[in-house]
């Protein structure tokens, strides 16, 4: 009646090796993050009528207060080539990251069932958060170009190299996902430190400034801010190509080391803490 | 048998160090960097070890923090054990109860597909079963539905017939036996009887001697995380249902209760359950006489005092009530319970509960006025009776039934 498979003829017996953050198979591991980051993507565009606009309308409504700020207040914008559209494509890139990361910090802990009753890869968590900002990351940027192209900006050849900026964000926003969601099992404070952390990055970032016009005295700060190297070649690659790339801004290939060192670090990190935590968070729950 | 080995277990060891102290937050590590956390020690395995061969329904059986869900998560790769080896051999459905993971957005549909791959199924090999799964689960004109418009007996019907459709050679299942109406429970036994034809393995955690008895070939009793006894399933129900008598024959003297409510004008002082030769039990057979006995004493005087108790179920649903008062003699007027006066309470009881955990409440009134209560105990006795009989509901009633068919009455039309 109920159709069972015969079982295959004495399979060989394999050790179980218990929980980790990759357990049960890659296969199963791509499947289950496949599903859970397109399920959530529909979720969030085709759950409500206006699903995509929705999600542009907060890049867009941060975008029109900032701009407006900085170039009728503060008047830096003013001084830079194609300032709306930097800080608009700044903001949005910026976006991903902040809604990856925040919503990483209790992924694990809001799949407690998943975590605590199933043998569960627990990597796929996190990093379906961090895929599921990525496709609206994805959709936003095609508003953004289409932005950029009406506001006036030449398409150059760089353009054709965005993915390699895209993709350094990426891996950063996931190596930091996974120190987040990791800790968050067992520190509940991680939350509240994020969202202050996240804000201090913000403008510890050049998104609403171009590196060049900082003073020396923060210039040091941001230079080891892993981020500040990728939104400048950002900004050389897709709006201005006047603008000093990530290696010229920092004042050559030395002072590019002390980010790139934090970007590895962070990314080491990220690996060792969560293999560390992952065959435990079904206990700390 | 000949069957190959599917499971083997060796030397299974798993501790859990709960912090006396937990730190929650940084805040708490920043403010006390130097304060070392002591840990108490639970032993939940030690040193466990057995084979289950293929095609064997194994029975896991054991009280409440015996270990044996610890085993089960163990096997299921949601705990690391601390030492020794577990090898299987096949695949593994490795989930230790229905319907973890469900998303109450997301469609029957969808929730099926991303079940199905949890259990360890491709996403075209879970998306091809999907219409078996709904089949089974008789909710093929739900399929669009999401889970949170889902009633829990649908759930129920949904994630078991993803269990079952799954197909894994080996199965870890914690107490789901019955599940949904009685005719889905049916079925569900039907599939279990299926399984164990076909030659699926399954391990099944119950503290349920019936279905232990009736499914499993061999069983293993767990106490403090160890075996206590492997083999026959009869013997492990025997040895199971003489511990907790052991367990329960443990406390004689006087009980203080907590949670005693009221004016306390009156104690009680102890309340049990015993058998026919007197001895206190906690488990009793279907069908056994509830033998209650309690005795209070008087704090202060009561007047007229009454004495009533209620039966319970597991979910605190009132299955009978029953009360008296203090014996006078004929034409004598109301008794008191006077300071220090000790009086004992006996009541024999027909017993037509079906298996299950139940509990008892006790209380005292005065002037045989149930709102007066003196002194009140809610789960003064919790008490299991057990029998290898399933029955639908919380009692079995004595009945006469028949099917005749009807005279004059033609087949065919009979049949529409």
């Amino acid at each position: 009646m109920t159709g069972f498979g015969t079982t295959a003829e004495n399979p060989e017996l394999r050790d179980v090796r218990g929980p980790s953050a990759t357990g049960g198979g890659w296969r199963r591991f791509a499947d289950l993050l496949y599903l859970i980051a397109v399920t959530d993507f529909k979720k969030s565009y085709f759950g409500t009528v206006l699903g995509y606009f929705w999600s542009l309308a907060r890049p867009v409504l941060l975008f029109a207060v900032l701009l407006a700020v900085f170039t009728q207040v503060f008047r830096i914008g003013s001084q830079v080539e194609n300032y709306p559209v930097l800080l608009l494509l700044n903001i949005v890139m910026f976006g991903f990251f902040q809604e990856a990361t925040v919503a990483a910090v209790t992924s694990v802990v809001a799949q407690e069932g998943v975590v605590r009753k199933t043998q569960f890869p627990r990597l796929v968590i996190p990093l379906a958060v961090v895929l599921t900002a990525l496709f609206n990351l994805g959709m936003n940027l095609i508003a953004v170009f289409a932005f950029i192209l009406a506001y006036g900006v030449e398409p150059a050849w760089t353009w054709l190299l965005f993915p390699l900026p895209a993709v350094a964000l990426f891996v950063f926003t996931t190596a930091v996902a996974m120190i987040l969601s990791s800790l968050y099992v067992r520190f509940r404070d991680v939350a509240i430190i994020w969202s202050v952390l996240v804000a201090v990055l913000f403008y510890g970032t050049p998104i609403l400034y171009p590196l060049e016009v900082v003073p020396d005295t923060l210039h040091d700060f941001l230079m080891v801010n892993p981020l500040t190297p990728i939104f400048e070649q950002m900004r050389a690659w897709i709006i201005d190509p006047g603008a000093p790339g990530a290696v010229d801004a920092a004042g050559g290939v030395l002072y590019l080391l002390p980010a790139l060192a934090m970007y590895m670090g962070i990314c080491a990190l990220a690996v060792w803490v969560f293999n560390r935590e992952a065959p435990r968070i079904a206990e700390e729950l | 048998m000949g069957e190959p080995v599917v499971i083997e277990a060796q030397g299974i060891h798993k501790r859990f160090r709960i912090p006396k102290h937990r730190i929650n937050s940084f805040k708490e590590r920043a403010v006390h960097p130097l304060a070392r956390i002591e840990y108490r020690d639970l032993q939940a395995l030690r040193d466990v070890s057995f084979d289950v061969r293929k095609g064997e329904f194994f029975g896991v059986v054991g009280r409440n923090g015996s270990g044996k869900s610890t085993l089960l998560k163990v096997m299921a790769s949601i705990y690391r054990a601390d030492a020794g080896r577990i090898r299987m051999a096949g695949r593994l459905a490795p989930f230790i109860e229905l319907g973890v993971g469900f998303n109450p957005d997301l469609t029957a549909r969808d929730n099926v597909v991303l079940n199905g791959v949890m259990m360890g199924l491709s996403r075209r090999e879970a998306a091809r079963r999907l219409d078996a799964v709904l089949d089974f689960a008789e909710l093929e004109e739900f399929l669009e539905l999401p889970l949170k418009n889902y009633s829990s007996g649908m759930l129920v019907r949904l994630a078991f017939a993803v269990m079952v459709q799954a197909d894994a050679d080996i199965m870890l299942i914690d107490e789901v036996l019955a599940v949904g109406d009685a005719s889905f429970a049916q079925k569900c036994a039907n599939t279990f009887r299926d399984m164990r034809d076909v030659g699926k393995t399954i391990v099944l955690v119950t503290h349920d001697m019936a279905t232990v008895e009736e499914y499993c070939h061999r069983a293993m009793l767990i106490d403090e995380g160890e075996v206590r006894y492997m083999g026959d399933p009869g013997q492990v129900s025997r040895r199971y249902l003489r511990l907790n008598f052991e367990r329960a024959a443990g406390d004689e003297d006087e009980q203080d209760y907590e949670g005693q409510t009221g004016t306390e004008d009156a104690r009680i002082v102890r309340g049990w359950l015993e058998d026919s030769a007197g001895e206190h039990v906690t488990n009793l057979e279907h069908g056994d006489t509830i033998r209650f006995r309690a005795e209070v004493e008087g704090v202060r005087a009561v007047s007229d005092p009454s004495f009533g108790f209620m039966i319970r179920d597991a979910d605190g649903v009132n299955v009978a009530g029953f009360g008296t008062h203090l014996e006078s003699g004929e034409d004598e007027p109301a008794k008191s319970l006077d300071p220090g006066e000790r009086v004992r309470i006996a009541a024999d009881i027909e017993n037509p509960l079906n298996p299950g955990r139940y509990t008892l409440d006790f209380w005292v009134c005065r002037n045989r006025n149930v709102t007066d209560v003196v002194v009140a105990v809610r789960r003064m006795i919790t008490f299991v009776v057990f029998g290898s009989v399933w029955a639908p509901g919380i009692v079995s009633l004595k009945a006469r039934l028949e099917a005749v068919p009807q005279e004059g009455v033609h087949q065919e039309e009979a049949r529409e």
